[in-house]
C-alpha cells in the first residue's frame, strides 16, 4: 500500500504507521475487491490518535463550525476531529435511520442507487463543514454528502478521509472541493 | 429528564439531558424517540458527555471500548482515543470484513444479530461497551456476550441514556451499567 502526501514535500512520519496498521481483506465484499480494513488501525491506540491528530492539526484554527460524517465509519473518525476543533458533529445516514425532518440526497452505485439523508436544521446558511469518511473510492458518497451541506447553505471547506483508491478518479467527482487523504491504495 | 445515580448530580449533565431531543412516534407510533443527534450540535454538551465518561474509567485498566453500531462508534472512539483504549466496532451481519463471531439476540418481532472481529480482543482485556441508549438491554447482552466469549472481561456497560422502565438493566447478567441520565 503507497503512502500518499497532501501535496506537501515531506510526509508525516506518522504517515508510515498509520499505513501499515491498515489490513486488506481479499474479495469482500464480492470477488475481486480489495477492501481497506481501518479495524485494525482502531485496534492500535497510537495509529489511531495520530489519524485524528494529523486531520485536527490540519482543520485547527480555520474557522471549521461542522464535521459531517458518513455512516458508518465517518462516525469513527469524525467525532473525535469535531471534539478537537470544537466543531458541531452531523451524523449523515442511510435513509430512515434519523428521526424528524431530514433532507435526502440519492446517488449512484455500481449497481442501482443509495440515498444519504441529513437533519433539517443541523446546518445553517454559512456554516463551515468538513466532510470526513474512512475511504474514498468513486466519490459518489462524498457528492452526496457535499451536496446535502451545500443545499442547507454550508460552505463545504474540504472532504476528509483516511484512504484513496485514486484509480477510480474519485478526487475528479467533488466538483473542485479539495480533498485531503492520509494514504493512497493502489 | 435528568436523574443521575449520583447523590449529587454533576452539574454538566442538566445541560447534556436538556440538549437531547425527543421525537414522538418514531420509528413508529407509540414510541418517543430520544434523539442525541442535537447533543452532537452542541460542541460543550458533546464534550461534557465525554469527560464524565473519561473521568470516569481513565486509570482503571481498560483496555478495549466496544461500541455498537451505529450510535456507539459516535461515543466509543472519543473514550477509546482519551483513555488509550482499543475501540471494537460491534457491527451488524456482513459489515465487518475477515473473520467473525455471531450473536443472535431477540428483538420485539424476530431476531438481530451482532458480530465481532475475531481476534480484536484478547483473554484477560478489560472491556467497556459503549451504545448510545440502552432500553430492553437485548443489544447490550449481545456485545457483553461477544466480548466474553473471547475472554475478555466485561468491567461496565456506558450509555448516556436509559429507559429505566423497560428493565434493561436487569438483562446484563449483573455487570454494571453506568449512565449519565435516565428517560421515564
Amino acid at each position: 500500500m503507497a503512502c500518499g502526501k497532501d501535496g506537501e514535500q515531506e510526509q508525516d512520519p506518522r504517515i508510515g504507521g498509520i499505513a501499515a496498521s491498515i489490513r486488506v481483506v481479499p474479495d469482500f465484499p464480492k470477488k475481486g475487491i480489495m477492501f481497506q480494513d481501518i479495524t485494525t488501525l482502531l485496534l492500535d491506540p497510537k495509529a489511531f490518535k495520530n489519524t485524528v491528530d494529523l486531520f485536527v492539526e490540519r482543520y485547527i484554527g480555520k474557522d471549521v463550525s461542522v464535521v459531517a460524517g458518513i455512516e458508518a465509519r465517518g462516525f469513527i473518525f469524525g467525532p473525535p476531529i469535531a471534539l478537537a476543533i470544537g466543531a458541531k458533529f452531523i451524523p449523515l445516514r442511510k435513509p430512515r435511520k434519523l428521526p424528524g425532518e431530514v433532507i435526502s440526497e440519492k446517488y449512484v452505485l455500481e449497481y442501482g442507487t443509495d440515498c444519504l439523508e441529513m437533519h433539517v436544521g443541523a446546518v445553517q446558511p454559512g456554516d463551515r463543514a468538513l466532510v470526513v469518511d474512512d475511504l474514498i473510492a468513486t466519490g459518489g458518497t462524498l457528492c452526496a454528502a457535499m451536496n446535502l451541506l451545500e443545499r442547507a447553505g454550508a460552505e463545504v471547506v474540504e472532504c476528509a478521509c483516511v484512504i484513496e483508491l485514486p484509480e477510480l478518479k474519485g478526487r475528479e467527482k467533488l466538483n473542485g472541493k479539495p480533498l485531503y487523504v492520509l494514504v493512497e491504495s493502489r
